[in-house]
């Protein structure tokens, strides 16, 4: 088969996607103008989800493999983009109700395309394709983040997330320019090779440091985090829960391929006693003070979506300390976790979604006496926020567990204990913060006014869903990990 | 058959959570009937059990793979010192539900919160594979917080909060030993009996520093001076019910994680230790008891009395003699039943009729005569928590001091007076609460409801079952003896100082 026909067959989800998007902006255009706008969101809408159910089903049944041009398609990426995949399209249901813009075809069309950005940013193992797909990604969220053009913390968290994103993409782009200079190419399968070959210099681990930085940013890996909480609690909440849930999935992966096939050689070591450079302690300090910063600064957060920014950024430092784990375990236990995350963190931005819905801001005593008004939705709230505190027997808890299991392997054995360690003592302080939230919800007295609305059929029934996965997926965690496993046993990346 | 306690309890929550809102007496009876459908199924395992393996080796309830990847897998079995504790969960779980009769506010949320916390309970008691175990253990902390937090009195947010991070920081301890032992076991399995093989490989500098993680995880948890101050606001937030499950088997699911899992998987980390943790029980018996001895709140007398007796299971854990640990164990059971009891007594019995736990209110209202069943039941209750023949206390507190006096004879005097200042504490609340003189004349007595058909049901079941095991101690130590002598607990004898 020729070349172009191969990328094209590879390509064949991302171009559905893309062209769902064009699909939903000319519909918008052409039939939906004179319709009422809530009618025109339905519409709109309900075509994206359809255009991502298209390319699920593509992916699921025509399997593909491909290793050309750019391009690294297996069957772990394939199936990661169906999950992707169902993360937008739950995010776009959480969208058929909004109301905070007029331009229902713009909306979910850029929707698509961050989407489509997600699904290339795990197909490629070329540098310059990952950052184009990075781009892509990041362009399509920073607007996506400034579509509540009636509020001001709208505007100012997309201006934050732009200002902070480019100037992290030029580090990246800078490093990845050093990194081609030494190695003569872009490839990363390539750059591993030339790497082994020659000595490594200095300059090495500049560009090293550089390219982290820029992917630091979009993890919200503390230092580099200072967006976070203005853009999670500014941005319209479903384009919140998707920088929270697949943008972060789809980064950490790449992260990922990027530092276990690009440079193993140069992992370096970070055990009390022992260290050598590499790019190990620069992931370790990364995840401890992210542990840290966000659980500490989390603890005096009034604002649930703040909370759930400080909390994302503690999740980051958990999730990093799987990319030092045992070689073995590493990508299963990140890939475990950060798609378990993705689902529970959706799922209490919907809930904070329907809050605030009924008129409500997000501020904890908005929570108060919720028990009383919507038992369903209370209980899957207590199932998120556990969750995300690693309480058993849910998902949240499971892969914690894992990842500081597999961390602990690391050869030699048991070096990354103090790293653990601190992560485990990070989790426990973690308890406090999310059981603020349930006291709220659960001993908390109603507020009389505003009255509280029916939540909408359609983000209840996603609510449900989320909170079921992430109950059996943490009774059963075989489930996936049997999948992620296998997958991974077959394809390595 | 023992497997179905966990399950009818989580089915029972389940089943609460589905009735409508706003019928106290449905979620009641589905509430007593679970528990005493568990206590039913606890009954039947020790039958299943004694008919099976005996007491000495663990009878398998369920044994299947979980998650692969880990070997980890859902095992379920039971030997004597677990079925000893899985009777008394039935028995404190029954006689809860009748203390908490009167629970007007959102029952049926409140007894799905409390049958979660007794299928959590039962869980830990019940596993082998020790992720398993660790994920019943944290299992039990949310349901707690919830109870405290909604149905508590005094600074109930305060209590429930503190509550709950204590035991999360013990868990997490817990866990970091737990993840250690299992790497450093070749990270293949979490079976507790396949771990405990590997238990002679392990390096002692690991053995020290993982056991002592561990047992203080765990310990947590069972009131260990000087990290028990969770104990005292944590029962005295609680509602009655609550409090009973606190004290009565809560605080023994650290002391049997500290059995169970730090003991046996750190023999040699134990020897270091012993002595260090003996000399901080006997501080909690004589510390616990003395703070006791001056509280003017009739809740705390019981909450500091808790400190004081669980000091005993710690200590008789250390003494590392048969009939120290023979006599922890049944200290657990024993002090199970007796904390519940005066709980019920203080929290429901008391408290929800006078509306105070001050002593120096309480001795003006003479309520020997007002409430003669509370007083009755309290005096029975009071002499079985000092230990008096003829009560379970007596005999395992016996227990514990003969093996102390082997093992470290100037702790065993300690604890001796430890037991004194108990007697002590006991009278001095009694007196004050039901029989101090002639406060008022006899007309002029406050008007009480009687004390109700439930509350006496609950009175009686908890009462028989120190009685019963006070006369006749053969019936657990039967139980306990074959378990701890079973091939499992042997590196606990052998191992001496490296």
């Amino acid at each position: 088969m020729n070349l172009h026909l191969e990328c094209l067959t590879a390509l064949t989800p991302e171009i559905i996607v893309v062209g769902t998007a064009l699909l939903v902006l000319l519909a918008d255009l052409a039939v939906a103008r004179e319709k009422p706008l809530a009618q025109r969101i339905k519409l709109t809408g309900v075509l994206s989800c359809l255009g991502c159910f298209l390319a699920m089903a593509w992916l699921a049944l025509a399997p593909c493999s491909a290793h050309a041009a750019m391009l690294a398609v297996s069957p772990v990426t394939q199936w990661l983009k169906e999950w992707l995949l169902l993360l937008t399209v739950f995010a776009a249901v959480l969208s058929w109700n909004a109301r905070f813009t007029r331009h229902a075809g713009e909306y979910f069309a850029l929707l698509l395309l961050a989407a489509a950005g997600l699904m290339l940013l795990v197909s490629s193992d070329n540098l310059l394709l990952i950052f184009l797909a990075l781009e892509l990604l990041s362009i399509s969220l920073y607007a996506l983040a400034a579509f509540d053009k009636s509020s001001l913390a709208s505007s100012e968290a997309a201006l934050k997330y732009l200002l902070f994103g480019g100037v992290s993409a030029a580090f990246t782009l800078f490093g990845i320019s050093l990194l081609y200079g030494m190695a003569g190419d872009l490839q990363l399968g390539v750059i591993a090779a030339r790497l082994r070959a020659q000595a490594v210099e200095p300059m090495f681990y500049a560009a090293l440091v550089m390219t982290l930085v820029g992917f630091a940013f979009k993890l919200a890996a503390a230092p580099f985090h200072l967006w976070a909480p203005d853009v999670y609690e500014g941005a319209p909440t479903p384009v919140a829960s998707l920088i929270a849930s697949g943008s972060k999935v789809a980064s950490f992966f790449v992260l990922a391929r990027i530092l276990l096939t690009a440079f193993p050689g140069a992992r370096g070591m970070v055990s009390l006693g022992d260290y050598l450079p590499g790019w190990a302690p620069v992931v370790a300090v990364l995840a401890a003070v992210s542990m840290v910063v966000g659980n500490v600064a989390a603890i005096v957060q009034t604002n649930v979506k703040r909370l759930l920014a400080y909390s994302a950024i503690a999740h980051a430092g958990y999730a990093l300390l799987a990319l030092l784990a045992d070689r073995r375990h590493a990508l299963s236990a990140l890939l475990f976790y950060t798609i378990t995350y993705a689902v529970t963190v959706l799922g209490a931005f919907a809930v904070v979604g329907v809050v605030e819905a009924g008129g409500r801001r997000a501020s904890l005593a908005d929570f108060s006496g919720l028990s009383r008004r919507a038992p369903v939705l209370s209980f899957c709230m207590l199932v998120f926020m556990l969750s995300l505190a690693g309480i058993p027997p849910l998902a949240g808890f499971f892969g914690k567990f894992y990842i500081f299991t597999a961390a602990m392997e690391t050869a030699p054995k048991l070096s990354l204990l103090w790293l653990v360690i601190l992560a485990v003592a990070a989790s426990a302080v973690s308890l406090y913060y999310y059981l603020q939230v349930l006291k709220q919800i659960y001993a908390g007295q109603p507020a009389p006014s505003p009255a509280w609305t029916r939540p909408d059929v359609s983000a209840q029934v996603v609510i449900v869903l989320l909170a079921m996965m992430v109950i059996v997926l943490g009774c059963a965690p075989d489930l996936l990990l049997g999948k992620i496993t296998e997958l991974l046993k077959s394809h390595p990346f | 058959m023992l497997a179905w306690t966990i399950y009818i309890s989580f089915l029972g929550a389940a089943v609460l959570m589905l009735l409508p809102a706003g019928h106290p007496r449905p979620a009641r009876w589905t509430a007593l009937l679970a528990a005493l459908a568990g206590l039913a199924c606890a009954a039947a395992g020790v039958a299943d059990c004694r008919h099976h393996a005996g007491f000495g080796a663990f009878t398998d309830a369920v044994n299947a793979p979980w998650i692969a990847e880990l070997g980890i897998r859902f095992h379920l079995a039971a030997d004597g010192i677990s079925l000893v504790l899985v009777l008394l969960t039935g028995l404190a779980a029954v006689a809860g539900v009748l203390f908490s009769w009167n629970v007007e506010n959102r029952t049926r949320e409140f007894f799905a919160f409390y049958l979660a916390l007794i299928g959590g309970v039962y869980g830990v008691f019940l596993s082998v594979d020790l992720f398993l175990l660790f994920v019943f253990y944290e299992m039990a902390i949310i349901p707690k917080y919830f109870l405290i937090a909604v149905w508590g009195s005094t600074r109930r947010e305060y209590g429930a909060m503190k509550l709950a991070i204590y035991s999360f920081v013990g868990s997490a301890m817990v866990l970091v030993g737990l993840m250690a032992a299992y790497v450093m076991a070749g990270g293949r399995t979490f079976d507790l009996v396949e771990l405990a093989r590997h238990a002679n490989s392990f390096p002692p500098a690991f053995q020290n520093w993982a056991f002592i993680v561990v047992f203080v995880g765990f310990a947590i948890l069972a009131g260990l001076w000087p990290f028990h101050t969770w104990a005292p606001t944590g029962h005295v937030a609680a509602p009655t019910a609550a409090s009973m499950l606190l004290a009565g088997v809560v605080m023994k699911l650290g002391a049997y994680g500290a059995l169970r899992v730090a003991m046996t998987l750190f023999p040699v980390g134990l020897h270091t230790w012993q002595n260090t943790i003996a000399v901080l029980a006997v501080v909690g018996i004589v510390y616990g008891a003395l703070v006791a001895l001056v509280q003017q709140d009739f809740k705390y007398v019981i909450g500091y009395s808790s400190v004081s007796h669980m000091g005993f299971v710690l200590l008789g854990l250390m003494t590392l003699t048969q009939i120290g640990l023979s006599g922890a164990v049944l200290q657990m059971f024993s002090h199970g039943i007796i904390a519940g009891l005066l709980f019920a007594v203080v929290g429901r019995m008391v408290y929800d009729r006078t509306h105070t736990r001050d002593l120096g209110k309480l001795q003006a209202m003479n309520l020997s005569q007002v409430l003669p069943f509370a007083a009755m039941t309290f005096v029975v209750g009071g002499a079985a928590s000092m230990g008096l023949p003829g009560f379970s206390g007596f005999i395992a507190e016996l227990q514990v001091l003969v093996g102390a006096w082997q093992s470290f004879p100037a702790l065993a005097i300690l604890a001796a007076v430890g037991i004194l200042a108990g007697i002590a504490y006991t009278l001095r609340a009694m007196v004050k609460a039901f029989y101090a003189e002639g406060a008022v004349e006899a007309r002029d007595l406050p008007r009480l409801q009687p004390i109700t058909v439930p509350e006496r049901a609950g009175a009686l079941l908890l009462l028989g079952a120190t009685l019963l095991v006070g006369l006749w101690p053969q019936l657990l130590l039967g139980m306990i003896t074959p378990a701890l002598n079973s091939p499992l607990m042997q590196p606990l004898w052998k191992a001496g100082p490296p």
